[in-house]
């Protein structure tokens, strides 16, 4: 996989922290190794939109990524009820179903950014930049990048 | 069947094979199902409900899924992964499928997608009189993979959106 110069968060230097949603585990992994290579960590997973709401509260994740299509509760919802207890939540929904009233949707209900599935690496990568910007983060260090 | 509603089906099937194996995927066989469908392999299926309604059956032979598993995976897996195998079956469904309802739904045609589940019977349902099925074989650099498309398209449902929208 390509290497990118790590994201770090702006106040402490520390790695970003990651919450995965998504209801297939293959998927997960794929992220997870994914942020990995952006020098991230990964904090938490869950597998529907309920879960993904607890786990939001109980982590404090700098960054969800959730999927839209889940069993229980879809990530659109899930996404409203996480930026309505936590206004300053950064969700990115990352979905194969990416047609434009769906995304607005997800937007209008405070996601920050939509990644279409297959994801590519360079893509996330800019995104989570975009997404970490009101944090003063930059990618430190002369890597690769894109 | 309408080749307006297939056409997606093969593009996105095409695009994201493509891009997952990082070689040329191309489309062997393509045809009407009149039996009910026969599982080739490992398979995934998933339900649409709106306007199209209907369901797709993702399949692949298990030497291609396990080679799929890997590719996707970045890492090595074995027949014994059988979980694994499936979730990643699972997961190319639904990333293949919800690209070309992405496609659909830009179109015009308004319906929802469900998550994936995996088809482990041997057969799938028979088509019907207004539910055609249409089978399509792509040959991989991992080996075959099927899809099963079977899809009703409800203009009733269509002209009570646009009463509805005014």
């Amino acid at each position: 996989m390509e290497k990118f110069a790590p994201v770090k968060r702006s106040e402490d230097g520390q790695p970003v922290r990651y919450l995965i949603v998504d209801d297939s585990v293959f998927a997960r992994k794929n992220l997870a190794r994914m942020v990995e290579t952006f020098g991230g960590q990964v904090i938490g997973e869950a597998g529907d939109g309920v879960s993904a709401i607890s786990e939001y509260a109980r982590l404090m994740p700098d960054i969800v990524l959730m999927d839209i299509t889940m069993p229980q509760m879809e990530g659109i919802e899930a996404a409203e009820k996480i930026v309505r207890d936590h206004p300053n939540a950064r969700i990115v929904m990352v979905s194969s179903v990416g047609y434009q009233e769906n995304i607005v949707a997800a937007l209008q209900r405070g996601a920050r950014h939509f990644v279409q599935k297959p994801v590519k690496p360079e893509v996330l990568y800019e995104v989570i930049k975009y997404v970490m910007r009101d944090d003063g983060t930059t990618a430190r260090g002369a890597g690769a990048g894109v | 069947m309408r080749m307006d509603l297939i056409q997606p089906f093969i593009n996105s099937a095409d695009a994201v094979l493509a891009q997952g194996l990082q070689s040329p995927v191309s489309i062997e066989t393509l045809s009407m199902e009149e039996e009910a469908y026969r599982r080739k392999g490992i398979a995934a299926e998933v339900y649409l409900t709106g306007e199209i309604e209907g369901r797709v059956i993702f399949d692949v032979d298990l030497e291609a899924a396990v080679q799929l598993a890997s590719r996707l995976g970045g890492v090595e897996v074995s027949e014994t992964d059988d979980d694994l195998v499936r979730e990643a079956v699972c997961e190319l469904a639904n990333q293949i499928i919800g690209n070309a309802v992405t496609t659909l739904n830009d179109q015009g045609f308004h319906f929802h997608v469900r998550p994936p589940t995996q088809h482990t019977s041997e057969q799938g349902s028979k088509s019907s009189e207004d539910t055609e099925a249409m089978v399509m074989g792509f040959n991989t650099s991992s080996g075959n993979v099927f899809m099963n498309v079977a899809l009703r398209y409800h203009r009733r449902r269509a002209l009570e959106r646009s009463a509805v929208a005014g």
